[in-house]
């Protein structure tokens, strides 16, 4: 069961928390009485093998998916059965774990969308889009920042793998969230694209809660401080990093078969 | 093209079609009316098919609830005839718009096939209603108009009708761009691609989905009230399942998500429903040729015809780089969730 560390207690109010959270498939317990806090600043990552219901936790806390049972708290408001895109207008993101961009848009319109999700602006009808100038110099800014500023206009699907999973991070940075979820941001990058991404990772903002899903144990250990272990839907272990490593029981289920 | 030079092109080219039809005969002007009254209709399914990724199968209902309402008003209370005729326009652009508002919230609760059925079934409820409501509909028989409306100028004549209807051809083409441009528009493409990271973004997909179901009814009315002037009659026959079909098919031959596209399309296909028909029996044949080779070898439709030549115009080494670069990503992202399989 995860212990509360007295520092996060210290850090105040709890930016998620999920009590007690279950997720059934019919007959099928995908997530069984899930409990995690998240605060300020904190990196924590979620680890299990496959099938342990890490992206299905994912949904749960991001509305894609209505929990069967227990709640999920964000900002400390019960949220559990609101839609995704008001648990997004409170100050979440997250990225997917299998691409999820526009494939046969630009990558500027990409970003435009992101940057305009969470504004009233986006139900304006007889304006152009081009004529917000904060709204795209938003987009632009971002883009710059991550090294798209010469490829604007390419389209998505033109885009290599590593460069889709950057932009995958940009979109859900866009919104300037307090709460970022990443599941798997790594997947199917080669080692050196891992490195760049995991050093992007530590060079977020410190004031934003990041929690993460990775397979990638070098990057988990890289980027998140506190690890929870999920196997067939239960949080079998959590504590800090170095705990986790040297867990016996972790190392049968995960460390043994992976 | 940027925006300046698109919008003026399409106004030259509607001068031009409009000086043009001058020196047609009567019977082309006729189709050419039939066709952009029609093509309204196409570029609301193209605001649906091609922009937010909803392929209704029941967009005659729309037309035939402006027309039926139209044909109505006049026979029965001679409204509509005079200056009324725009109240009409009005009114049926709002009843197309309360009809989408309506079975919106019943078709939205689906996806995919499961849409199109859905919007399959109520539109065949309201060609139902239009055959079986004999004594408001006329059944059968459907409903004969008495004349096109004489406000200063009469239309009776079909080349003065025709301006008429080339008129809110372009005024309908030109808000539709106008909202594709907007935030709202880029939104709905982004619903096209991919919904649920919409949702994550902060929109609701559902109520942009909606309101764009709602615009598209509206033109669909609009859209009913000038065919059933260019026809002078309406029946049930004009809200058979072939009219949504027809609509669906004319946007994906002119090239979905491009507006224009569904005007070409609506021409192509009354040309030759209306005019080769009358030459050769065999015209069904060209109809069904020109959507084959459409779908295979032409996925943007017509539209997309000078794109894929300046591809081709590549030199072929360069081609194919760009060819592979743009498969290379592909194959990668399919790598990982099958890894994840094993």
């Amino acid at each position: 069961m995860p212990r509360l560390e007295p520092e996060s207690e210290r850090r105040g109010r709890a930016v998620l928390e999920l009590r007690a959270l279950s997720k059934s498939f019919g007959g099928l317990l995908a997530v069984s009485r899930v409990a995690l806090q998240i605060f300020p600043g904190d990196r924590k990552a979620i680890i299990g093998p496959n099938g342990a219901g890490k992206t299905t936790l994912f949904n749960l806390v991001t509305g894609l998916l209505r929990a069967s049972s227990g709640e999920v708290l964000l900002f400390g408001r019960d949220v559990t059965r609101w839609p995704p895109e008001k648990r997004t207008a409170l100050g979440m993101a997250r990225t997917f774990q299998v691409t999820s961009l526009f494939p046969g848009l630009s990558v500027f319109d990409n970003a435009l969308l992101a940057v305009q999700g969470k504004r009233p602006m986006k139900y304006v009808m007889w304006r152009p889009l081009l004529s917000y100038g904060e709204v795209c110099g938003k987009a632009r800014f971002l883009l710059a920042r991550a090294g798209f500023e010469d490829r604007r206009e390419v389209l998505v699907r033109n885009l290599s793998h590593g460069e889709q999973r950057q932009l995958e991070i940009v979109l859900a940075l866009a919104g300037d969230p307090r709460l970022l979820l990443l599941d798997e941001p790594t997947a199917g990058l080669s080692s050196g694209e891992s490195q760049e991404m995991a050093e992007f990772l530590r060079g977020l903002d410190r004031e934003l809660a990041v929690l993460l899903i990775e397979h990638d144990m070098d990057i988990v250990f890289d980027v998140a401080d506190h690890i929870s272990v999920l196997h067939f839907g239960e949080i079998l272990e959590a504590g800090p990093c170095d705990e986790i490593r040297k867990s016996e029981r972790v190392r049968a289920i995960y460390f043994g078969n992976a | 093209m940027n925006s300046g030079r698109r919008v003026a092109v399409a106004a030259t080219a509607i001068l031009a079609f409009a000086i043009l039809a001058h020196f047609a005969n009567s019977f082309t002007i006729l189709l050419l009316t039939r066709a952009l009254a029609f093509a309204i209709l196409a570029m609301s399914v193209d605001l649906l098919l091609g922009f937010t990724g909803l392929a209704s199968l029941g967009q005659a209902a729309y037309l035939g609830i402006g027309a039926y309402l139209t044909a109505i008003l006049a026979t029965r209370f001679g409204f509509g005839l005079g200056w009324d005729f725009w109240l009409v326009i009005v009114l049926a652009i709002l009843a197309g718009a309360a009809l989408a508002a309506l079975f919106g919230l019943l078709a939205l609760r689906t996806s995919g096939v499961y849409f199109l059925m859905v919007t399959l079934a109520l539109g065949q409820c309201v060609w139902g209603l239009a055959y079986r409501w004999d004594w408001l509909t006329g059944g059968d028989n459907g409903i004969n108009m008495p004349g096109r409306p004489k406000f200063g100028i009469s239309f009776a004549s079909d080349h003065v009708y025709f301006y008429l209807v080339l008129g809110f051809f372009a005024l309908s083409l030109l808000l539709l761009y106008v909202l594709v441009r907007s935030p709202f528009g880029k939104s709905l493409e982004g619903i096209r691609e991919r919904e649920a990271r919409m949702r994550i973004l902060g929109y609701n997909a559902w109520l942009h989905k909606y309101i764009a179901f709602v615009i598209a009814g509206g033109l669909g009315g609009l859209a009913g009230v000038l065919w059933v002037h260019a026809n002078g009659e309406v029946s049930p026959d004009d809200l058979v399942l072939t009219t949504s079909v027809d609509a669906l098919l004319m946007v994906v031959l002119g090239g979905a998500g491009t507006l224009v596209g569904a005007v070409f399309g609506a021409g192509i296909v009354f040309f030759v429903r209306d005019y080769l028909s009358t030459l050769v029996p065999w015209w069904q044949y060209v109809l069904g040729g020109v959507y084959v080779l459409t779908i295979l070898y032409l996925p943007g439709g017509l539209t997309g015809i000078p794109q894929r030549l300046r591809r081709v115009g590549l030199s072929s080494s360069k081609a194919q780089k760009r060819e592979g670069a743009a498969d290379a990503p592909l194959g990668k992202q399919v790598s990982p969730s099958i890894r994840r399989e094993l």
